[in-house]
């Protein structure tokens, strides 16, 4: 009798325990998504920037078409990247594109004194930015989640409900990693 | 971290409990000593009650309204917004609303009671004379404090402190210059009015101090140092916000919107009048060059 009774409050615990740390994964993933949305929003507005700073540069700038054409492909063939490797990639080559076309600008003082320039190169930086926290963001929940899912004993129940680990969202090139040079 | 939040929400909410017993006591002793009664009971608590919560959720634009401060949109000021929006992101919560101070000098506070009804306030001189690595720094810092829930117990402190500082004053006052001969009017006995005189004089006495441990309740060395850290670990990048720390520090200008009781909200101290080994042991903040010092060190 009183054997069966802690039998009974051992399995409870144990039953108990692994409902938390089932709920824990699920509330670890639905967190993931969520980052990863907050990736996708900064990176849909960055795409939306692009055409109107194109825009604005071809009117000063009209004979840089390579320029212009080479921005206009890696922003379609970024905005079809879905899992965060293609992402990064395509990112990646967006981001080399829009450094040739502000190049471009340097060499036209006119443009580098239009106000809607001026706005549009700081609302791209912010965006830029705003991509790089939210990736930071995404990265340390991902961490969470797949280290939930590696570690003894919350890894019996991840690999019974088959819980599959999250991708990185990683930017290859080094200089695409934000800013690390300052002059202070 | 979460120790620490835990740690400030207990705090601002005794913070409250305590406002609510002496506004309580101080008002229905008042009463009392008019005669009113029962009702007079009723009415303190009423009184409490009211000025507990009015500070509760006007805090944050009482302590706006004393610094200055004016809401700025996203037009006006994008570099700002940007680099906020950006933190907001980083650090998981909603983005602040931006406020700007229009001062020359340089420095920044976040105030509000909760991290959904956050405000980062920043001078316009700090916007001039920062790069954005630098100013993401400070924001970051700021936002750290109202992660850590830091922004509602200093919130509260000087808008609640502010109130018991100047209640007692005010009652010291009228009993010390007009009250007596009102009361010897309505209650006789001009033997024990005297006598109640001194119970409050003494009263008040001991309070001042009380008063001054309230304050520094909110001002905790280890608070600064922390929201550094958590700076470094939003932006990645420490030498940004030392840089900031560095150059804030550099700026002799004192900030004329900020005063005592405020100016334990700010990053660095605003009223810059730190000097000698016993305004080091009171200051508000710890001295710049070991928050630096230990920036550098990670």
């Amino acid at each position: 009798m009183g054997f069966a009774v802690v039998l009974l409050i051992i399995i409870a615990a144990v039953a108990l325990m692994a409902v938390g740390m089932y709920n824990s994964l699920v509330t670890l993933r639905n967190r993931c998504d969520n980052a990863w949305s907050q990736v996708d929003v900064q990176l849909r507005r960055r795409f939306d920037l692009i055409p109107n700073l194109v825009e604005t540069v071809k009117g000063y700038a009209k004979h840089e078409s390579g320029v212009f054409e080479r921005v206009t492909q890696a922003r379609t063939q970024a905005m079809g990247a879905t899992t965060p490797k293609e992402v990064g990639q395509a990112e990646n080559v967006l981001t080399g594109a829009l450094k040739s076309l502000f190049a471009v600008a340097e060499a036209y003082p006119d443009l580098k004194a239009n106000q809607n320039f001026l706005m549009l190169q700081e609302e791209l930086a912010g965006t830029e930015s705003k991509i790089a926290y939210a990736r930071q963001f995404y990265n340390d929940v991902v961490m969470k989640f797949n280290m939930k899912q590696q570690v003894f004993p919350s890894n019996i129940i991840a690999n019974m409900f088959a819980f599959k680990e999250k991708e990185y969202f990683e930017i290859g090139d080094e200089a695409a990693k934000g800013p690390v040079k300052v002059s202070f | 971290m979460y120790e620490q939040i835990a740690r400030n929400k207990w705090k601002s909410a005794a913070l409250v409990g305590f406002f609510v017993v002496f506004i309580f006591l101080l008002t229905w002793f008042f009463e009392y000593l008019m005669g009113w009664g029962k009702g007079g009971l009723v009415l303190a608590v009423v009184v409490a009650m009211t000025m507990a919560a009015g500070g509760y959720y006007a805090s944050d634009k009482i302590v706006l309204g004393i610094s200055k401060a004016r809401p700025v949109t996203k037009e006006e000021f994008p570099y700002l917004y940007n680099v906020v929006e950006g933190l907001a992101i980083a650090a998981g919560v909603p983005a602040p609303r931006c406020y700007v101070i229009d001062d020359t000098a340089t420095n920044a506070f976040a105030t509000g009671r909760n991290p959904e009804k956050a405000v980062i306030c920043v001078t316009t001189g700090l916007l001039d004379k920062l790069n954005r690595a630098e100013l993401e720094g400070v924001v970051a810092h700021e936002m750290s404090h109202i992660k850590n829930y830091d922004v509602r117990l200093q919130t509260l402190v000087v808008v609640m402190a502010g109130v018991v500082a100047l209640l007692s004053d005010w009652m010291l006052r009228s009993f010390m210059w007009g009250g007596g001969r009102r009361r010897s009017k309505s209650r006789g006995g001009s033997g024990g009015a005297e006598g109640i005189l001194v119970l409050v004089g003494l009263a008040l006495a001991v309070l001042s101090p009380f008063i001054a441990t309230i304050i520094q309740l909110a001002i905790s060395r280890k608070r600064e140092f922390l929201a550094d850290a958590s700076s470094a670990m939003l932006t990645r990048y420490p030498a940004g916000l030392a840089s900031a720390l560095r150059k804030i520090s550099a700026d002799k200008e004192p900030l004329e919107a900020a005063n005592k009781a405020t100016a334990h909200l700010y990053i660095v101290n605003p009223l810059k009048d730190i000097k000698g080994a016993v305004n080091k042991l009171f200051s508000t903040h710890p001295p710049i060059e070991e928050r630096i010092a230990a920036l550098e060190r990670m």
